[in-house]
């Protein structure tokens, strides 16, 4: 029976259990390791080692996080901080894709900005924190602006590097079947880019909540990282490390995300997976 | 030389604009000093010392987590290519924590480790480490198979193997995770001594800013980003330099 099955064998109906269990079996190995590490935080907690003030036990940090989100507080701080690093994003994701293909295209522009991009790139843009806060105050222009800032660059590098490694023969053999250079643009030169592009954006996306999380960090208010430091000045543990979690774990949904639109995005192309050198 | 000089031309234009604006009274000297008044500024901390202390004490917390960092990362990261047992224990804590933003740390840092060099050092160990890690293992998990047999069949030991095949091939991917690791540690210190710190160059921007000493604030602000281009770019020619067994 086996023997005589074509080699293109049409795909069997219905989903295949099998296969599900056994993603779902290596998605559970994969979590053992992490469940031991709460266990153990757990257990080292409790046996009072080390005190509740330096780790509080898992149980408590999330009863905190409880908490928070029945109190509402999570919900505004979650929201603000998301709000501030998503809008930075997206300011930065569509600036920098703008003025990458712009230098890859224009010599004039390329001369002007270059040097900058590539002396602003590798910098500690960070420590410029306190002239955004002396320039536009503490509140959300100077945070988002912040967030523009350090996300930018890796945008811009990506996209120039994309837009130039564009086939030449593609720009070649449209423009020879009459495309006008708005065409060339929508449909070669951005669809071709786009695989270096995510990248970039996949780059330039933790640095956005990092920035962001710092900024309030520093100025206070509303948010995680201004919740958190607000919880340290109390040292009101608990709170610092529900912080913690609540960080990490917006952290992870939005590269997860991200990971998941690309995907979506290529699944023309054999790029698709995510990039293994972020 | 004329060739920088031409390239980095713009960056020229840039400082006479910021020059010119300031003197021409169209922006306000409080919100952008004059570059001159930043520059000798700069002088003036610099004889006075302060930057040099501070920036010792900065520049020792940022080598002392990276080398940290490199040694355990690079470490983890072949070993968890080369034993199935600890990739298996290992990756899903790496992946996990990988795409956490670090900063989140730096309160806890502070209540475990207090305001000194300690908090700073750990905080870059731990956030340093992952980008190594994570590119070690890919490297050392990329080593071309027909290597390693080839070296095992001419009676190259386990060790051997791993040390002369496994870590060379890893190498160009782990030197771009550790120049990711570099970028990484000068922020998280900036940003950790910006928060909380009685030392060090973010201390000083804080501490200066503060007190509305803005021509000091900027030339603290812009030595710190001038060091990290720097250390970007030197690390840049090192790499080229140990790779250049490559074609």
């Amino acid at each position: 029976m086996t023997a005589e099955t074509p080699i293109l064998a049409p795909a069997p109906a219905g989903i295949r259990l099998d296969r599900l269990a056994a993603a779902w079996g290596q998605r559970a190995v994969s979590a053992l390791p992490l469940i031991v590490l709460v266990l153990a935080w757990e257990e080292l907690a409790r046996s009072h080692i080390l005190s509740a003030f330096l780790l509080p036990a898992p149980s408590v940090v999330l009863d905190r996080v409880w908490e928070d989100a029945v109190s509402g507080d999570l919900a505004l701080n979650l929201g603000m901080t998301l709000y501030r690093a998503m809008a930075g994003f997206a300011i930065a994701a569509v600036a920098g894709v703008a003025l990458g293909i712009v230098m890859a295209r224009n010599a004039a522009v390329r001369w002007f900005f270059d040097p900058i991009v590539s002396v602003a790139f590798p910098m500690p843009k960070i420590a410029f924190l306190p002239i955004f806060m002396l320039w536009l105050g503490l509140y959300d222009v100077s945070k988002i602006s912040m967030v523009v800032f350090n996300a930018i660059f890796p945008v811009i590098t990506a996209t120039i590097a994309a837009a130039e490694g564009v086939d030449q023969y593609f720009l070649w053999s449209a423009r020879s079947l009459g495309a006008s250079e708005r065409q060339l643009l929508r449909e070669i030169v951005l669809p071709a880019a786009l695989p270096q592009v995510l990248t970039g954006l996949q780059v330039a996306l933790p640095i956005s909540l990092i920035v962001e999380i710092v900024t309030e960090m520093l100025m206070g208010g509303t948010g995680l990282g201004g919740a958190m430091i607000g919880a340290s000045r109390f040292a009101d543990s608990p709170g610092v490390f529900a912080g913690i979690v609540e960080i990490a774990i917006a952290g992870l949904a939005l590269v997860k995300g991200i990971a998941v639109i690309r995907r979506h995005l290529l699944v023309w192309h054999q790029e698709a997976e995510d990039p293994t050198t972020v | 030389m004329t060739a920088t000089l031409t390239r980095y031309f713009p960056l020229l234009l840039l400082a006479a604009a910021w020059e010119g604006l300031t003197r021409a009274g169209l922006v306000p000297a409080s919100a952008l000093p004059p570059l001159d008044k930043v520059a000798s500024a700069w002088y003036g901390l610099a004889a006075g010392g302060d930057l040099w202390t501070n920036g010792v004490s900065s520049m020792t917390r940022g080598a002392a987590g990276l080398a940290l960092a490199i040694v355990f990362g690079s470490l983890i990261g072949v070993l968890m290519a080369w034993y199935r047992p600890i990739h298996v224990v290992v990756n899903p804590i790496v992946q996990f924590f990988y795409p956490m933003p670090k900063s989140a740390l730096i309160p806890v840092m502070v209540l475990w480790l207090g305001f000194g060099d300690a908090s700073k050092i750990v905080l870059i160990f731990v956030g340093a480490m992952l980008p190594v890690t994570l590119s070690a293992f890919n490297g050392a998990r990329g080593t071309d198979q027909v290597l390693i047999w080839s070296a095992r069949s001419m009676g190259a030991s386990r060790f051997r193997v791993l040390w002369e095949v496994v870590v060379p091939s890893a190498l160009p991917e782990l030197l771009s995770g550790i120049r990711t690791a570099l970028a990484l540690s000068f922020v998280l210190l900036v940003a950790s001594e910006l928060i909380v710190a009685r030392s060090g160059f973010g201390y000083m921007i804080g501490w200066l800013g503060d007190g509305g000493a803005y021509d000091a604030m900027f030339a603290v602000v812009l030595t710190v980003a001038f060091l990290g281009f720097v250390a970007d770019r030197l690390y840049l020619m090192l790499m080229a330099h140990i790779l250049a067994w490559r074609e």
